[in-house]
C-alpha cells in the first residue's frame, strides 16, 4: 500500500493531471443523481422560471394592498380577512366546487362507455379512433365554448330545431346562461382528458381475468361491477383529478356560457386582476383556491387509495 | 356408474375464417378420468379447450357434457371451470376472495363459504395465506390459487390450458404429481392442455394427440409410445428411428421388410392395418436398439455401421450410428446401467446394432 502511494505521489509531478473532461465523465458514470439531474434540467428551469416564480410572486402580493394606482408593500392579512368577511367569496368557490364536480362526473359518465368501445369493442385501428377523439382539440378552447353558445342559443340550433319540428313555439330560454350550460360545455371540452386515462387502465386489463369472472359464473353485468370497474378505477381516479383540477378555477366558459347565475370563482379572480384593479386581493383569492384544491385532491387520493388497498 | 361419454365430441368443428382450428373431431372422454389434449402450438387443442368451456362456439357439429348438448349455453352456466393459462388471479382481490369468487351465487351462508375457502386452502397447501394479495404470490401459489378457485365451484369438468408451462422444471414435475393426486382425491374429469409429452404422460389416463385441427390418436401414455398409429404420432412423442421400405412377404405372425440402411427386417408389431404389400416405415425407437463393439453372435435383426457421433448424459448415452444405404444416422439410446467411465464409442469405430422382432413397429409409409 504504502508503495503504490509514494509511487502516486511521485508521478502526480510529472504527469498532467486528467482531463477536464475525464473528471467530468467521472463524475457522471460514478453519480447517478448527478445523471438525473442534468436529464432533468431543463425542464426543471422551466418549471421553476414559468411556475414556482409566478406561484411565488402571486403569494407575495396577497399579503399587500392596493392603494388606487400603487402597491403597499407592508405586510397584511387584510385581503384573507375581506374573503371570510365577505360571505360571497366562500359562497362562490363552494358553488365553483360543486359545478365543477358535477361537471367531473359528467364527464366521465360520458367519458367511460366511450373508453370503454374503444377498448374492448373496437378490433382494428384503435389509434383513429383515439385521433377521432382529439379532433375538437385541433380548433381553440374559446372557439368550442362558442359552438356550445350557437347550439344553445335563442335562435340556436336546438331552438331552431325544435321549432321547425313543431314541438314549441318559441324558443327555449333557459338552454343558455345558467349553471348547466356551463357544465355541459366543460363536460365536453375535457371529455378527451377523461377517455384517454380510462381507455389506458381499460386497454391493460387481462382480457383473461373478464374470461376468468365469466368460467366463475358472471353474468356480464355483474363482470363489471366486480372486475372490469374496480380494475379501471386508476384511470377513472385520473380522469377525474384531470378534470376537476382545472374546471374549478376556469373563467372562459363561465363567462361565455354561464350568465349571471353561471358566475364561478375564476371570473371573480379574473376581474380583480382586470376591472377591479386589485391585484392583491386576487392574488389571496387564487391561494384561497390554490390550497382548496389541493386539499381537495389530497383526501380524495387518500380515501380512494385506502379504499382500494382495504379491498385488495 | 362413471360412463364412458362424460363428454362427447360430435363432428366439432371450429373455423377462423378459412382456417381450420378444430377440423372434424369425434370423441368420448370418461367420468373422472385425467385427459390430455397434446400437440404443437397452433394444433387446435386450446380452441378445443375453450370450445368446451364456452368461450368459442363450434362452427359445425355439437359438443354434450353429461348428455346435456352444449350448444348456445354461455359460459357462465356450463357445467365446467377452467384453470388459465396465466392462472388469471384477480389483482384486485386478496387470495380468501379470489377462491371465493364463483360462490356468491351458491346460495351458501358467508360462513359456509369461508370454510370451503379455508378446506381449499388445507387441500392446495396454502393454510394462513387467505389474506394475501394477489402479487404476493409466487408462480407456484398462484397456480393454486386458480386452481382451488375453479375447484371450490365442484363442476362437472375441469379445464387445465398449460397450467405448469410457466414455472420452472423442478416445480412442474413437483406440481404434476400434486395435480395427478389431487385430481384423484376428487374424483373430477380433468382435460388437460399441454406441449409436453413428458406432462402429458406422467399425468393423463389418457392422450389424444392433435395435429393441424385433427385428432391423430387417442391411447393411454404407454399405447402410445410403443404401438403409435401413424408416423406423425410416433415422430411426435418421445424420438424414433424411421426407416422407408417395402413388405416383401409374411412368415406366420411375421412381416419381411426391406428397410433402407437395415436390409431385411422381421417385424410382429404393426401400428394401424399394414397393408399386405407395397411401401411401408418401420419405426424402431433408439432405446430398443442394442449396441455392442463386436460383432454379437445372434440370428435376429442386425446391422454394422460406423459410430457418428456419442454423447454421454449421465444416466444414459446417445449414439448416432451411420449405416450403409441411409443418408440420417441411426439414433441409439442407452442406459448406463453400471459405472463406466471412458467406454463411449470412438468416432468412426465400428460398431453392431441388434433389435428384437416386435421392435420394429409397420406404419403406414
Amino acid at each position: 500500500m504504502a508503495v503504490t502511494d509514494s509511487a502516486r505521489t511521485v508521478t502526480h509531478g510529472d504527469v498532467p493531471l486528467p482531463s477536464l473532461i475525464f473528471r467530468v465523465n467521472a463524475l457522471f458514470l460514478r453519480h447517478e443523481w448527478i445523471r438525473g439531474y442534468t436529464l432533468l434540467s431543463p425542464t426543471l428551469l422551466v418549471m421553476v422560471m414559468l411556475m414556482c416564480l409566478p406561484v411565488f410572486m402571486l403569494v407575495t402580493y396577497s399579503f399587500w394592498t392596493q392603494n388606487y394606482l400603487d402597491i403597499d408593500r407592508t405586510f397584511t392579512l387584510a385581503n384573507y380577512e375581506a374573503f371570510f368577511q365577505k360571505p360571497i367569496y366562500v359562497a362562490l368557490i363552494m358553488k365553483s366546487i360543486r359545478m365543477s364536480l358535477f361537471c367531473t362526473f359528467a364527464t366521465i359518465i360520458l367519458a367511460y362507455p366511450m373508453a370503454y368501445f374503444i377498448a374492448f369493442k373496437v378490433k382494428s385501428n384503435k389509434l383513429v379512433w383515439l385521433i377521432l377523439i382529439t379532433v375538437p382539440f385541433w380548433t381553440s378552447y374559446l372557439l368550442r365554448v362558442f359552438a356550445w353558445k350557437v347550439i344553445l342559443g335563442y335562435n340556436g340550433v336546438v331552438n331552431s330545431g325544435l321549432i321547425s319540428v313543431g314541438l314549441i313555439d318559441e324558443p327555449l330560454q333557459f338552454l343558455l346562461y345558467n349553471p348547466t350550460a356551463v357544465v355541459l360545455t366543460l363536460a365536453h371540452a375535457w371529455a378527451a382528458f377523461a377517455i384517454l386515462p380510462i381507455y389506458v387502465s381499460l386497454e391493460k386489463i387481462d382480457r383473461s381475468y373478464l374470461e376468468a369472472a365469466t368460467d366463475l359464473g358472471d353474468t356480464p353485468s355483474e363482470r363489471f361491477w366486480r372486475v372490469t370497474w374496480p380494475l379501471s378505477l386508476p384511470g377513472v381516479i385520473a380522469a377525474g383529478l384531470l378534470v376537476f383540477i382545472p374546471t374549478v378555477a376556469d373563467y372562459v366558459t363561465p363567462r361565455l356560457v354561464g350568465g349571471t347565475t353561471g358566475i364561478m370563482i375564476g371570473n371573480i379572480i379574473q376581474s380583480q386582476f382586470g376591472k377591479a384593479n386589485n391585484w392583491p386581493l386576487g392574488a389571496a383569492l387564487s391561494v384561497i383556491v390554490m390550497l382548496m384544491i389541493a386539499f381537495l385532491v389530497v383526501v380524495f387520493i387518500v380515501t380512494t387509495t385506502r379504499g382500494r388497498a382495504k379491498s385488495a | 356408474m362413471a360412463r364412458d361419454d362424460y363428454i362427447s365430441m360430435r363432428n366439432t368443428s371450429k373455423h377462423f375464417g378459412s382456417v381450420k382450428a378444430v377440423d372434424d373431431v369425434t370423441f368420448d372422454i370418461g367420468e373422472g378420468e385425467f385427459f390430455s389434449l397434446l400437440g404443437a402450438s397452433g394444433c387446435g387443442k386450446t380452441t378445443l379447450l375453450r370450445m368446451l368451456a364456452g368461450f368459442e362456439q363450434p362452427t359445425l357439429g355439437n359438443i354434450f357434457i353429461d348428455g346435456q348438448p352444449q350448444a348456445g349455453v354461455p359460459p357462465h352456466h356450463r357445467p365446467v371451470n377452467m384453470v388459465f393459462q396465466n392462472y388469471a388471479i384477480f389483482p384486485h382481490l386478496n387470495v380468501n376472495r379470489n377462491i371465493a369468487y364463483g360462490m356468491r351465487k351458491s346460495g351458501l351462508s358467508k360462513a359456509e363459504i369461508d370454510r370451503r375457502v379455508d378446506e381449499m386452502l388445507d387441500l392446495i397447501k396454502l393454510p394462513g395465506y387467505g389474506a394475501r394479495g394477489a402479487h404476493q404470490l409466487s408462480g407456484g401459489q398462484r397456480q393454486r390459487v386458480a386452481l382451488a378457485r375453479a375447484l371450490i365451484k365442484q363442476p362437472k369438468v375441469l379445464l387445465l390450458d398449460e397450467p405448469l408451462g410457466a414455472l420452472d422444471k423442478k416445480l412442474r414435475e413437483q406440481m404434476q404429481l400434486e395435480l395427478r393426486a389431487l385430481q384423484r382425491d376428487v374424483g373430477i374429469t380433468f382435460v388437460f392442455v399441454t406441449h409436453d409429452q413428458e406432462e402429458a404422460m406422467t399425468m393423463s389416463d389418457r392422450i389424444a394427440v392433435m395435429s393441424l385441427g385433427k385428432v391423430l390418436q387417442i391411447d393411454s401414455p404407454a399405447r402410445l409410445y410403443e404401438v403409435p398409429q401413424v408416423k406423425e404420432v410416433a415422430d411426435f412423442i418421445g424420438t424414433v428411428n424411421l426407416f422407408e421400405g417395402a413388405i416383401k412377404g409374411r412368415e406366420g405372425d411375421s412381416t419381411i421388410v426391406d428397410a433402407e440402411g437395415l436390409g431385411t427386417v422381421r417385424s410382429t408389431a404393426s401400428g394401424a392395418e399394414a397393408p399386405e404389400a407395397g411401401p411401408i416405415t418401420v419405426a424402431i425407437r433408439p432405446e430398443k436398439f442394442q449396441l455392442t463393439f463386436s460383432e454379437p453372435e445372434t440370428s435376429g435383426n442386425m446391422v454394422t455401421g460406423t459410430m457418428q457421433a456419442a454423447a454421454y448424459l449421465g444416466d444414459r448415452s446417445h449414439y448416432y450410428v451411420t449405416v450403409d444405404g441411409r443418408e440420417a444416422p441411426i439414433a441409439v439410446a442407452a442406459q448406463n446401467a453400471e459405472r463406466q467411465l471412458s467406454v463411449l464409442g470412438q468416432h468412426h469405430e465400428r460398431v453392431w446394432l441388434t433389435w428384437n422382432d416386435d421392435s420394429a413397429l409397420l406404419l403406414t409409409a
